[in-house]
Order: C-alpha cells, then sequence, then structure tokens
C-alpha cells in the first residue's frame, strides 16, 4: 500500500512539474494557412510565446467554443458578419480593449466596420485580420466565357463544376437569380422562401456538379489536373493556381464578389490574453502581414503592408477587379440568428436530392 | 472477515472508481445531457421550452426520415456484401492454407488498419479520382477513350465502406471456424454432399454466432460512418451521421441533433434487435 502511495505521489509531482516548466503558449485557433511557420518562429523569438495553432472554419470555430463556454482558445479568427449573433446568443468572447491594440498599423475604414459589426451592447469584439472575395475561379482555355455564379448551373460544364456546401453558394446563386439576400436577413421569411428557390436550383443544376469540395486544397488539385474547368472558391486559390498555369484564374462575378473579412476574437475564458493583443500586433506589422500575404496571396487590414507585396500579389488584384468589380463586392452584414437553421435544412435537402 | 474485506476492499476502490468516474463522467451524464437537450427547443422569443418537436420534425420532414433510410439500408446491404466476401477469405485462412502461413495472413489482412481510415480513404481517392492510378493505367492500355470519373457513386462508396469493415468480420469468423471439425466436411462429401450443400447445412449453421457478432459490428460502424461515404460517395450521400454533424455545427441547432443522435441509437438498437430475431439467436452468445 506505502509503494502505491509512493508511486502516486510521484507520478503527480511529475506531472506537477512538467506542467509548470511548459513555456507560455498561445492557443490559437484559427483557418488553414492563418498562421505561417515562418511567422510563428518570428514571434516566439520576438516575445518566447509558442504559438498552437488548431485549423477550423467558420462554423466549427463557434461549435467548438460553444462546447466550452468559450475557453480553451487564447484567440480565434471568425469572420466578422458571424460574431455578434453568437455573442448575444452564447457569449463565446470577450469585449476587445482597443486601447491594447496598435490601431496606427490597421486600416481605420476598415477597423470602424469590423467595430461597427460586431458591436454588441457599447462594445466591439473584433479586431479585421484578413480580408478577401468569394467568387469564381475559371480555366480559360476549357471555360472561357464563365463570368457569373449562373455558370455553376450551366450544361456547358457539365461535371466539371465544384462548389462548397455552404451558405456562401446559396448567398451567390441568389445574387445570380437577381435578388439581394443580405436586404433579406431582416426579412426571415422572405429570406425563407428566397433559399427556396436557391435550394430548387441547385437540385436541378446537381446533375453537372462533379463534386461539393470540402477541402481548398483538394479543390486545388482537381483544377490543377484539369478535372474541374468552373469552381466558386475564395479569391486566393485562384491566383495561386494562376502563377503554375496562366489558364486558371480568379473572376469576380459579374453579380457580385463576395467580401468577408476575418478577424481575431478574444474567447470568453482566454487564458493568456495578453499573448493574444501580442500576435494581434504582431500579425498587423507592415513587415510581417506581408510576408503573410506574399504567401498566402490574401491581402490584410494592415495599413502599408502594401509597401512590402510581391510585384505579382498587387498584378493579381489589377487582374482579377476592375474598379467597377471592387464598387460590385457585396461585403456580408452580420448575419442574425435563426437564418443558420433555414440554410443547413436547404443544404440537407440539395445534398440528399437524386 | 475483517481482514478479507479490508484486503479486497482498498485495491478495488482504488481500480474501480476511476471506471466508474469514467463511465458516469464520459458517458452516462454527457448522455443526460443532451437527452434533455433533445427535448428542449427554441421557441420565437428566444426561451427554452419542453417540447416534443425535435423528434416529430425527423418524421414531418422527408429530407430526414429517407436519409436515415438510405443510410439504414446501405449498411444492411455492405453487411451482406462484407460477409459474402469474407467467408471465403476466413475460410481459406482456417482450413486451406497451411497452419504456418494463417497467422501471417491474418497479420497481412491486418495491416492496412495500422493506418487511419483517413489515409485510407484518401488512397483509394488517388487511385479512383478521374486524373488517378486506375485511368491511367486503362489509358495507357487501350482499354478506355477518355478517363471515367469512378469517384462519387453509390457502388464506389459501398466499396469503400465493405473494405473499410471486412477485417470486422472475418475475425469472428475466423474464430468460429476454427472450432469447426474437418471430419464433418469430409464426412459430408463421402455421403455426397457438394459445395453448396456443405456452406448452407454445415458451415454456416456452426459460423453462426461469429456470423451474427460480425454482422452487428459492421453494420454500426457502417450505421455510424462518417469519412467514407462522405469523401468518396460525394455529392449524391448524406449519410444520417453528415445530417447530426450538421445540425450540430453548421445550422447551431444542438437540439435537434441530439435528438437525431438519440433517433439514431434507437432506430439502430431495434435494427439490430430484428436482426438477433430472425436469426434465432441471443446476444449474450453472440457477444461471446
Amino acid at each position: 500500500m506505502k509503494k502505491l502511495a509512493i508511486v502516486c505521489c510521484a507520478v503527480s509531482l511529475v506531472f506537477a512539474f512538467s506542467l509548470s516548466c511548459q513555456a507560455e503558449t498561445l492557443e490559437l485557433l484559427t483557418w488553414e494557412g492563418y498562421a505561417p511557420k515562418e511567422l510563428m518562429d518570428k514571434f516566439e523569438k520576438e516575445t518566447g510565446i509558442t504559438v498552437k495553432p488548431t485549423y477550423s472554419n467558420n462554423e466549427e470555430i463557434i461549435a467548438k467554443l460553444r462546447a466550452t463556454r468559450g475557453a480553451g482558445f487564447d484567440l480565434a479568427q471568425p469572420s466578422q458578419d458571424r460574431i455578434s449573433s453568437v455573442q448575444v446568443k452564447y457569449k463565446l468572447y470577450q469585449p476587445i480593449d482597443y486601447s491594447k491594440v496598435d490601431a496606427a498599423q490597421i486600416v481605420p475604414s476598415m477597423l470602424e466596420a469590423v467595430k461597427k459589426n460586431t458591436m454588441v451592447g457599447d462594445k466591439s469584439y473584433a479586431v479585421p485580420h484578413v480580408y478577401g472575395t468569394s467568387g469564381l475561379i475559371v480555366n480559360r482555355k476549357y471555360a472561357p466565357e464563365a463570368s457569373d455564379y449562373k455558370d455553376l448551373l450551366n450544361p456547358a460544364y457539365k461535371g466539371r463544376i465544384s462548389y462548397r456546401l455552404k451558405r456562401p453558394t446559396l448567398i451567390g446563386i441568389a445574387y445570380s437569380m437577381k435578388q439581394d439576400p443580405f436586404v433579406l436577413y431582416a426579412n426571415p421569411k422572405g429570406y425563407e422562401k428566397l433559399m427556396e428557390r436557391v435550394g430548387e436550383k441547385l437540385i436541378e443544376g446537381k446533375g453537372l456538379v462533379k463534386n461539393y469540395w470540402t477541402n481548398g486544397d483538394a479543390l486545388l488539385q482537381s483544377m490543377r489536373s484539369e478535372e474541374v474547368f468552373v469552381a466558386m472558391a475564395w479569391d486566393n486559390g485562384g491566383w495561386k493556381m494562376h502563377a503554375e498555369n496562366p489558364d486558371i484564374d480568379f473572376v469576380a462575378p459579374k453579380s457580385g464578389a463576395l467580401g468577408w473579412i476575418d478577424t481575431f476574437t478574444i474567447p470568453a475564458k482566454a487564458k493568456n490574453v495578453e499573448a493574444a493583443y501580442k500576435w494581434i500586433n504582431f500579425m498587423m506589422k507592415p513587415e510581417n502581414a506581408a510576408v503573410f500575404t506574399n504567401k498566402e496571396k490574401y491581402a490584410t487590414a494592415s495599413a502599408g503592408a502594401i509597401d512590402y507585396y510581391d510585384a505579382d500579389v498587387k498584378a493579381n488584384f489589377q487582374r482579377s477587379f476592375s474598379k467597377a468589380d471592387i464598387d460590385n463586392i457585396k461585403w456580408y452584414p452580420p448575419v442574425p440568428a435563426k437564418l443558420e437553421s433555414i440554410e443547413g435544412l436547404i443544404l440537407d435537402k440539395v445534398k440528399a436530392a437524386n | 472477515m475483517n481482514a478479507a474485506r479490508a484486503r479486497i476492499t482498498l485495491p478495488f476502490l482504488i481500480f474501480v472508481t476511476p471506471v466508474l468516474m469514467w463511465l458516469f463522467l464520459l458517458i452516462v451524464l454527457p448522455h443526460i445531457d443532451l437527452l434533455l437537450m433533445s427535448f428542449r427547443i427554441e421557441d420565437d422569443a428566444g426561451a427554452t421550452v419542453w417540447s416534443l418537436v425535435n423528434y416529430l420534425n425527423f418524421f414531418d420532414e422527408p429530407v430526414y426520415w429517407r436519409t436515415f433510410t438510405r443510410t439504414a439500408v446501405y449498411a444492411i446491404l455492405t453487411t451482406m456484401i462484407t460477409f459474402a466476401v469474407s467467408l471465403p477469405v476466413a475460410f481459406y485462412i482456417t482450413k486451406v492454407v497451411s497452419p504456418r502461413f494463417s497467422g501471417f495472413l491474418s497479420l497481412l489482412l491486418l495491416m492496412p488498419f495500422w493506418v487511419s481510415e483517413l489515409v485510407r480513404v484518401y488512397g483509394w481517392m488517388i487511385l479512383l479520382r478521374e486524373s488517378g492510378v486506375i485511368n491511367h493505367f486503362l489509358l495507357k492500355a487501350g482499354l478506355l477513350q477518355r478517363p471515367v470519373e469512378m469517384l462519387y457513386n453509390d457502388v464506389t462508396m459501398v466499396m469503400g465502406l465493405v473494405y473499410t469493415s471486412m477485417l470486422f468480420m472475418v475475425v469472428p469468423l475466423i474464430s468460429v471456424l476454427e472450432s469447426l471439425d474437418d471430419s464433418l466436411i469430409e464426412a459430408a462429401y463421402d455421403l455426397g454432399g457438394n459445395v453448396f450443400s456443405i456452406v448452407t447445412r454445415i458451415i454456416i449453421p456452426h459460423a453462426m454466432p461469429g456470423i451474427v457478432s460480425g454482422g452487428i459490428v459492421v453494420f454500426m460502424l457502417t450505421l455510424g460512418n462518417y469519412l467514407t461515404p462522405n469523401l468518396i460517395g460525394g455529392k449524391n450521400s448524406l449519410w444520417f451521421t453528415e445530417q447530426i454533424y450538421n445540425q450540430f455545427i453548421a445550422s447551431f441547432n444542438w437540439n435537434q441533433g441530439a435528438a437525431f443522435g438519440f433517433l439514431l441509437l434507437i432506430l439502430s438498437s431495434s435494427i439490430i434487435w430484428i436482426g438477433l430475431k430472425l436469426t434465432r439467436q441471443k446476444l449474450s452468445q453472440v457477444v461471446q
């Protein structure tokens, strides 16, 4: 018995010791590619804090934080439109102390927009980080005419079409039907009707789709091997492909690319809040933001980073977006509660249809 | 008496407490929470109230029960095909090949399970995709004019599911067939039996407990599979587990997801119960 007790003590001592010896860490809940190795190493060298990234998407970020009521992560990166309604309902985040954020590094208009869109009560919950658009990635050699979300349902490209079965697709198709889903956000009944029509369209066009992609790298692989000619995806994917194969490029759809801003938010029960602010300020520093942009092709809200961009990054944007295209970008307004379950049912119906 | 009790009690308590805690805290408690959750809904004002709506939705909305029926039918089909494929394999390993190799062959069966299911599924995808290995060879050999997409249909999906679950059928079959006396088969041949009558009247009746236990495992694994239908089945294959995932993750409707989870538990248990009744097996014998 004594032996057992001694062993137990020893084990618990070792355990406690190993815990206390661990270096300071930052648990980061983010998207694939948002924490390049190069920058994590640099951050560790400057501050001694090890970044531990977990890769996810909007839905999973919310679900993970909801399961732990905002614990387990020090910093999360949901899109700005998915914060306020979730915050009202589940209280996942803590207000941002903007005095700790180096605002001079951030494009002022974007900071103001994100503050406004993530406001709950009189407090705001996010700092902008990365922004970009959803639109079409097209292989010009095989689909020279593809220019709008409509072409995701175009029989000319039968079996060569791919998109995600997620809300951006529903919204893109709705815009191509000359509707404005964002205006209907305030009117759930009307929104449901519109989404049902969109669902019918998608079911009709189901025979034309090769697959519903779920993983960005897998989609790029099928674009690369020329299995897919027209896909709905994020702009940076198209630009990455363009560097490999000049036939493939990102196209801003005629009815408007969908603009999103991914943010920094601090979960309610974050342990290392100081490190979170340090990471935010580190990532927004122009030279660091440019390292990220040159690698991932995503633009950031960092002011002044543009001076450090590679020439091809600037060229990408000018090639895909005319002045009119930029004015036509539809920025996501905050999503009200309840819309998700309307969309969920439609998406299930599309996937189950034969 | 006292001494005996003391000898048993303390170590016994030390070892049994973690098990009970684990069962209670990590399995019973969350399930009670989910069960309560499945009977609650959010009304229009945003308050949570008790209701059966989550369960009624399953029957009201055709997409839900159709998905479940589809999943169950495919799981039963997969179980049958797995059995048909596994029986000859198990028979070969136990009866035909020399005992020196049977261990080696079982090891070969086990080998693919040393890597995760995700990796195996991606392996199949590399083989079968339009720009994949098999298409490449068929094109080179002149058998095909243009590449064919072999992924994203039900046949490939069932094949993937059979592959994933074959081991769980072969292992119980090997263990029951080992106890089958070879002389019974020899005697049947002497008395003029053919292969068909030997399989149906000697091997299958003898192997029944193994078949049923393998069948239960394969059925449950297939019904609860998420990766294979999603990745190989692609666009047409909404599996019921995916619907639960969607309710939890995409729609943030945990109450509905919990209700679906319990419906899956109840419906799959009753399918197994019917299966046991039909084959006249007892669960206690089968799980041994």
